[in-house]
Parts: C-alpha cells; structure tokens; sequence
C-alpha cells in the first residue's frame, strides 16, 4: 500500500471537514474564553510551556494551592491529579510534568462562574515533579509534588 | 451504532455542581512507536473540552498529549441547581469532536 496516498487521502478529508464545521459553526468547543496554545502545547522544555502558556515562567509557592497526587504511582499512564485553591479570583489552573517530553499536560481556563477545581488523570514518563500552577488576580501560584513512577507512561 | 464518546455526569450540592466526565478517545501521543511495524504512531488528541452551563460558557480546558488515554476531568459550577442543564463538547488534534447534554441531579 502506498502510505504517503493514504495519510494526504486522510489529512484532505479531516482538513476539509474542519473547514466545513467552522464555517456552519459546528465546532462544539467555541473560542470565547481562549484559542488552543500551540506554541506552549509543543514546547519540549518547561520554560518555553510556562512561558508560552503563562507569559513568565517565575510563580510563587504558595500553601493555598493543594495539589494531590499520588506519592507512588505504580502505572505512568494514570496518574491522577486533583488542583484545588481557596483563592479569590482564579483565572487559570495548569498542570505541567517537569520531566515530560512535552511538560504541560492541562491547562484550565475559568470563568467566574466555575470554582477553582480540577481533576484528572495524567501520563508521566518517568519519575517527576508535578506542579501545579495557579493564576489568580493577575498572580501567579503554585504548588509542587514529586510522583514516584515504576512504570513509565509515554511510550518508547 | 457509533461508540460512545463521552459520559457526563453532573450532581448538585449546596450552591454548586460537580461535573464529572469521562471523555473517550485514545490519546495519542505521537511520540509511540508501533510494536509490529516500528513506525511512529501519528499523534491524536483533545485539544479542547468546553464545558457550558445552561448554555453559557464557564470553562475551557486545554489538553496536550500527557493527558491520559480516555481522560478523565472532575470541575465545579458555582451556582448551578438540579435541573440546569451542563453541556460538555471536546475537539481533537484532527477535527473529531463530539458533544453531549446532561441535566444536573
């Protein structure tokens, strides 16, 4: 088979099915609160992602941030992660994993109507420190967690 | 019939809800190579998950490969009461999206 025809076969039709559902407005996640951060997304370092994502890559340690993860997570592939805060104001919760390939896992955008909760389940590639970073009134806080990993998570 | 794509459900407690979904999706890092042919497996993943209230927007969240296979998310709506009605939409890398609509217990 040739393999060069199927994947332009395949990348033409989810290319112009994209261009369709954007212009019927089809496209369920619409852009008001942010477009997708490709640059922070890609970036292999963890200061490229901080600063691509957060526009700095310095935050403040803060004890108001709780960040739970596991101590020993025994499968890299599920390594849940809870962020919560009782700050005032928060405008975006992420996640990076410091020793990932590609270090920024999630990254929330809040309105003023959701509460500065999130949890959900990451990959780690090998033994790492998670933190958890918290933008808040203009600010930014964070919170960090070394996750223990016997199994790595990202494949190779 | 087409797989499921997500499953949401979302609960009312004193002032707020808790929303919790499971998004179903393979999350492909594009970084694995297949075991038989050795070739990199290409890259798919949610990008973006939507999360409305009552068709009002109140949170997007931003994915990147280190999500796990089939993601889970747990967030809380401030001022949502049983009845509400929370829709959750997520978008991969290639386009591929789905959507659904829960009413909060």
């Amino acid at each position: 088979m040739n393999s060069q025809r199927r994947s332009f076969m395949r990348n033409t039709f989810t290319g112009s099915l994209v261009a369709v559902s954007v212009a019927s407005g089809l496209l369920t996640p619409s852009r008001v609160l942010a477009a997708w951060p490709k640059a922070a997304f890609d970036s292999t370092s963890v200061k490229d992602a901080m600063m691509g994502l957060l526009g700095t890559e310095k935050f403040e340690e803060n004890a108001a941030i709780s960040l739970r993860t596991p101590d020993i997570a025994e499968n890299g592939t599920v390594v849940p992660v809870t962020v919560k805060t009782k700050l005032p104001n928060v405008e975006t919760i992420s996640v990076f994993a410091l020793e990932n390939a590609r270090p920024l896992a999630i990254s929330a955008d809040l309105s003023a109507k959701s509460r500065a909760v999130l949890a959900t389940r990451i990959k780690l590639g090998k033994t790492s420190k998670v933190v958890a970073v918290v933008k808040a009134g203009g600010k930014l806080f964070g919170a960090t967690k070394t996750v223990k990993v016997t199994l790595g998570g990202c494949g190779g | 019939m087409a797989k499921k794509k997500l499953k949401v459900r979302a609960s009312a407690k004193k002032g707020y809800a808790v929303i919790k979904a499971i998004l179903f999706h393979p999350m492909e890092t594009g970084l694995r190579k297949s075991k038989e042919t050795g070739e990199v497996i290409p890259a798919k993943y949610i990008k973006e998950v939507s999360i409305k209230h009552n068709d009002e927007q109140v949170m997007m969240i931003n994915m990147g490969i280190a999500v796990s296979k089939n993601p889970y998310l747990s967030v809380e709506v401030k001022d949502a009461v049983k009845g509400d009605t929370i829709s959750i939409g997520w978008l991969d890398n290639e386009g591929d999206e789905a959507s659904t609509d829960v009413k909060i217990r």
